[in-house]
């Protein structure tokens, strides 16, 4: 992971791209790509790393969230410098995210798992399309695209593929709310069960 | 009707006698020609169903039609997709009279486990009227032809003339119904308020 890092770096160093190590087990660390450079990286991934297969293609709906972060402050008390840790939250924008699979046939590597975020969730969602690159990229970007709302940019034929073309939501999202014409549930339970309470009660 | 009493006297010297209805309701129930569409796993034991081991031309139901216009009975094994859903009934639609309909399995019956998704019909019932809902994930073949069975006696069971006739004997009842349309977050309208009216369940602790 970090010898393609640094060969990224070393090829394009205006491209900016990060190492996102996962701690768990399963150790699977991934490039999060800007999406400004996500066509050169993948072009260079391609045509110099050997990377010739993508095989998945797939969204990530990142809420807006908040984290709280300990950060020590300097203060003197006494005369003495005293170092006194704060609790600081943080807000963390939501955005959309586009992960891409992808795998070396010839030289039997991989996976490389490669990220490109979009700006926000609403109005910037545009990421751009590697389907250039990697054609099986392709329906799978329509896809994410369908259940997600990423645009990508640069794709020859972006339509719904799952859901019907007048359909407006976007069903992967986290706050996608389904219709509410479920008339009865067998083991209901959390939400369900206050909407099924509440529809009893109503009828 | 033929005195009870009196027909099987007569049959006992080779005489059968019937009445037309039941002349008619025998042929029907014993050719029944399934229109020939699997949506979902269901299709899978639909198809061995028909093939050899069980045989589902021993009921007379052996016959799939690749056509709604040559099909009396319409199984709709599988999944049932609000995509596919207009679909089904339009098919549901292009069919002669008498037909009828099987929901094999608990997609085709409620949405089975894929009730809370987006993507899937709770119940085809929604949308066309249902006369033998087959439950199982999937069906087995046995239980398919359980459900065949039933329908025949079903058929057996109707009545062409008078106040309990059956529905396709109704000039007033629909042999159509309306197919529901792509809308923006749901089909519309999501349900057929005419024909599905699910009684409100009960229970002490919901």
């Amino acid at each position: 992971m970090t010898d393609v890092l640094q060969a990224i770096r070393a090829a394009l160093p205006a491209a900016t791209v990060e190492l996102i190590n996962n701690p768990g087990p399963g150790a699977q660390h991934s490039l999060l790509v800007s999406a400004n450079d996500g066509r050169a990286v993948a072009k260079f991934l391609r045509d110099s790393l050997g990377f010739d297969f993508c095989s998945n293609v797939t969204g990530v709906d990142w809420l807006p969230r908040k984290v709280q972060e300990t950060v020590s402050r300097k203060e003197s008390v006494e005369g003495a410098g005293k170092e006194i840790p704060e609790t600081v939250e943080r807000d963390i924008p939501g955005f959309l995210e586009a992960v891409y699979h992808l795998y070396s046939i010839s030289k039997k590597s991989g996976p490389l798992t490669m990220r490109m975020r979009t700006g926000d969730r609403a109005g910037d969602v545009t990421v751009p399309s590697l389907t250039p690159v990697w054609k099986s990229a392709e329906f799978q970007e329509r896809e994410a695209y369908d259940l997600f709302g990423i645009r990508f940019e640069g794709h020859p034929d972006l339509r719904r593929i799952l859901m019907w073309d007048g359909f407006a939501d976007h069903p992967m999202r986290k706050d996608y709310a389904a219709p509410d014409d479920c008339e009865y549930e067998p083991t209901p339970h959390d939400e369900t069960l206050a909407r099924v309470k509440a529809r009893q009660e109503a009828t | 009707m033929v005195d009870e009493e009196l027909r099987s006297d007569l049959q006992k010297r080779g005489i059968f006698v019937a009445s037309f209805e039941d002349l008619y309701n025998w042929g029907r129930k014993n050719s029944l020609w399934p229109l020939q569409f699997g949506l979902a796993c269901c299709a899978i034991e639909m198809i061995a169903t028909a093939a050899a081991r069980f045989d589902m031309a021993r009921f007379g139901a052996e016959v799939f039609r690749p056509s709604p216009r040559q099909a009396d009975l319409m199984i709709i094994a599988g999944t049932v997709t609000k995509k596919m859903a207009p679909l089904v009934v339009r098919l549901y639609n292009q069919m002669p009279e008498p037909k009828y309909v099987i929901a094999m399995g608990a997609c085709a019956i409620s949405g089975g486990p894929f009730k809370e998704g987006y993507n899937v019909l709770k119940g085809m019932d929604r949308y066309i009227p249902v006369d033998v809902a087959i439950p199982g994930c999937p069906p087995r073949p046995e239980a398919l032809l359980e459900g065949l069975i039933k329908l025949q006696k079903k058929i057996e069971g109707q009545r062409l003339f008078g106040s309990h006739r059956a529905r396709h004997a109704d000039a007033g009842d629909p042999a159509e119904y309306p197919v529901p349309a792509y809308g923006a977050h749901d089909l519309e309208p999501p349900l057929n308020p005419a024909l599905f009216k699910p009684r409100p369940v009960r229970r002490d602790e919901a």
